[in-house]
């Protein structure tokens, strides 16, 4: 069964209680809350994951909670819990989609060293993943959703999963987060786009997510062998210009940008230079969606 | 007196019983395990048992994922105790490993799966200084500590303020002794310095094996608050069970620990691991423990404290009784730590402050 094989008021009732178990790749979390934000945003934007009856049996059973106050000038927060763990103050209610988003990226960082996760984009097409890693301001979310309006495949858009045993990138496949101005970019060249609840005035500015091709989700179990690693740079003018990056430099900004490449020891090395060694690697600088799309089809 | 077990004391006291966990106990027992930081070492537990094939995937991962970290902290671990090692090469004193460095350089089971990367050292106390200088000039900083808490360290502790490496960020704590000095017992750090035993291949020392134990009851049961959960229990659970194979271990402990003055912390390590995790002790150890039980009623007060606070840690709520338990031997371990007064003291110092910071935040 997937999502949206239910209706609104059937998921916001599950999803109060006793949960719902949503299974996106290689992780299922059992997801409890009565945030309307939360389910709202699941409705808009999971609505092509499958849904697991409830087994009991999830990676990572998370819950939001409205904070109470009694004082009712006071904003409303939620509060995120995995299990007995709050690891986080609490956030805006406002703000609550985009924090269940987080949170679950939270728990995948830290808690699934059965891959090297690295922090980076990753899209496919023919069976080959580019890698696109990038600080935040780098463009990297609005390069993924632009390549992934463009046909290619969403491996995800945050963590990059490498398994140690096959070295493939196993897909997550989740909603796009996009910043600000990328939101409107994105909304202008695929307007049919659909997007989650907007949040306004978070601590990265406004972020909304952009729901995944059902063709991705759909083939979300199907790994992908890493071919390409770019690094991109949007600039304001200029015209698209690729450059080859050294193998050194990008193995030491893997190593750097990955979650758990330290915690993995040997395998985090030799995994990365496997990875690294195989791939094509460059720098990216791009001012047009249009062009560097087109220099990524030439790949 | 019976212990209701849930699945994760269950499974640590009686690996076999995994066998028949349905998928919904193994999530529970994953989710149980996780707060206590006992994944990595439950994967090791099962391994030993050949247990290894029962284990459905799902909870693989979390265990295997759990057994990173682990083989990390160990590895982060041998390299701190050989910094620390170069650091005081020219500094010639005793200088002995206690707990988990002790535990993983002398390659003892209890280390294998033990999440702890920070360093514990003893050294005399008329060279604390000298130590904390030398620390000090190759790269370690005291750590930033309110002005309260500089004092509360010099003033009643058996350990320096903790010293953090200032680009590994590690942590190494150097003792005096192995209890606060103001506290009720006072084992005299002189007879552990002496009974040391000298580290293959170093020029570092671990405690002799009794004064292991003896250390890790006084952790858990005088100095400590069982915070740690079941995690102090596992401990003392392995140290029983692979030094009392040897059975001349469990007589020369019994004088040993009234000789250092740890009677007391050692009758609860003996009677919980026992009753909690079925730890095999001989029934004349045990017996003979009595005699240093505290007065009725601590012993069923005890009882309901230690089993209420380990027991169970409720996934969905914080306030439970476990957390009211888990309060009362906090304040049980300030109390046995030091004089009432000074504590009093302390703990509405605590108390304010914790309530302030609560505030700002």
């Amino acid at each position: 069964m997937q999502i949206a094989h239910l209706s609104p008021t059937q998921l916001v009732a599950r999803i109060k209680d006793p949960g719902i178990y949503i299974e996106t790749g290689p992780f299922t979390i059992h997801l409890q809350t009565a945030v309307a934000h939360i389910a709202e945003g699941i409705r808009l934007l999971y609505e092509d994951f499958p849904i697991l009856e409830n087994s009991g049996v999830a990676d990572f059973h998370i819950s939001f909670i409205r904070t109470r106050s009694l004082r009712p000038w006071v904003r409303p927060e939620v509060r995120f819990r995995l299990d007995s763990e709050s690891p986080f103050a609490p956030l805006p209610l406002e703000q609550a989609f985009a924090m269940f988003e987080w949170c679950f990226n939270w728990c995948i960082s830290r808690h699934a060293n059965q891959y090297l996760v690295i922090h980076a984009a990753a899209v496919e097409r023919d069976g080959y993943a580019t890698i696109l890693p990038g600080p935040p301001g780098s463009g990297k979310s609005t390069l993924c959703a632009a390549l992934v309006i463009r046909g290619w495949r969403l491996l995800t858009d945050e963590l990059t999963l490498v398994a140690p045993a096959t070295n493939m990138i196993a897909a997550l496949s989740r909603p796009i987060a996009l910043k600000n101005r990328s939101i409107d970019v994105i909304r202008s060249i695929a307007p049919q786009t659909a997007f989650g609840p907007i949040c306004q005035d978070t601590a990265k500015g406004a972020v909304g997510h952009m729901r995944p091709p059902t063709e991705s989700v759909l083939h979300v179990g199907d790994p992908a062998l890493p071919r390409w690693i770019v690094f991109p740079t949007y600039k304001t003018e200029g015209a698209t210009n690729a450059r080859p990056m050294s193998k050194g430099q990008t193995f030491m900004w893997f190593a750097r940008s990955s979650f758990n490449y330290t915690l993995l020891g040997l395998t985090g090395f030799e995994v990365l230079s496997n990875l690294v060694d195989r791939a094509d690697c460059f720098t990216l600088e791009y001012s047009n969606l249009h062009d560097v799309i087109e220099w990524f089809d030439q790949l | 007196m019976q212990v209701r077990r849930d699945v994760l004391i269950q499974s640590f006291a009686r690996p076999d019983s995994v066998v028949s966990l349905t998928p919904f106990e193994w999530d529970m027992l994953v989710r149980r395990t996780r707060p206590h930081t006992l994944l990595a070492r439950l994967l090791i537990l099962l391994d030993e048992h050949q247990l290894s094939d029962k284990i459905p995937a799902f909870a693989r991962r979390h265990l295997e994922s759990a057994r990173v970290v682990a083989n990390n902290e160990e590895r982060v671990l041998r390299w701190e105790v050989n910094r620390i090692q170069r650091a005081l090469r020219d500094v010639d004193i005793p200088i002995v490993l206690l707990k988990g460095a002790a535990y993983v350089l002398a390659n003892l089971p209890v280390a294998r799966g033990r999440l702890s990367s920070d360093v514990d050292i003893l050294v005399p106390k008329d060279q604390l200084r000298v130590v904390e200088e030398t620390l000090v000039r190759y790269g370690w900083e005291a750590v930033k500590l309110e002005n309260y808490d500089q004092l509360y360290y010099r003033t009643w502790s058996h350990e320096l303020p903790p010293l953090r490496h200032r680009d590994r960020k590690t942590i190494v704590d150097v003792h005096h002794t192995i209890l606060p000095p103001t506290g009720r017992l006072r084992p005299d750090p002189e007879k552990l310095l002496e009974a040391a035993l000298p580290l293959d291949g170093t020029r570092l020392k671990v405690l002799a094996p009794a004064d292991m134990v003896l250390h890790s009851a006084a952790h858990a049961f005088q100095d400590g608050d069982l915070r740690r959960g079941l995690r102090d229990l596992v401990d003392l659970d392995a140290l029983f069970r692979y030094f009392g194979s040897d059975p001349k271990f469990w007589n020369t402990l019994i004088l040993r620990a009234e000789k250092i003055d740890l009677a007391r912390p050692l009758y609860y390590a003996l009677h919980f691991t026992h009753l909690v995790l079925d730890t095999p002790i001989p029934e004349r150890i045990l017996q003979t423990s009595w005699r240093w039980r505290p007065i009725w009623p601590l012993p069923a007060v005890m009882d309901m404290l230690v089993t209420g606070a380990l027991a169970s840690r409720p996934l969905d709520a914080s306030k439970s009784m476990g957390s009211f338990f888990r309060w009362l031997l906090y304040v049980r371990s300030h109390w046995l730590r030091m004089p009432p007064w000074p504590l009093v003291k302390h703990l509405l110092y605590k108390a304010i402050t914790r309530g302030r910071r609560k505030k700002s935040s």
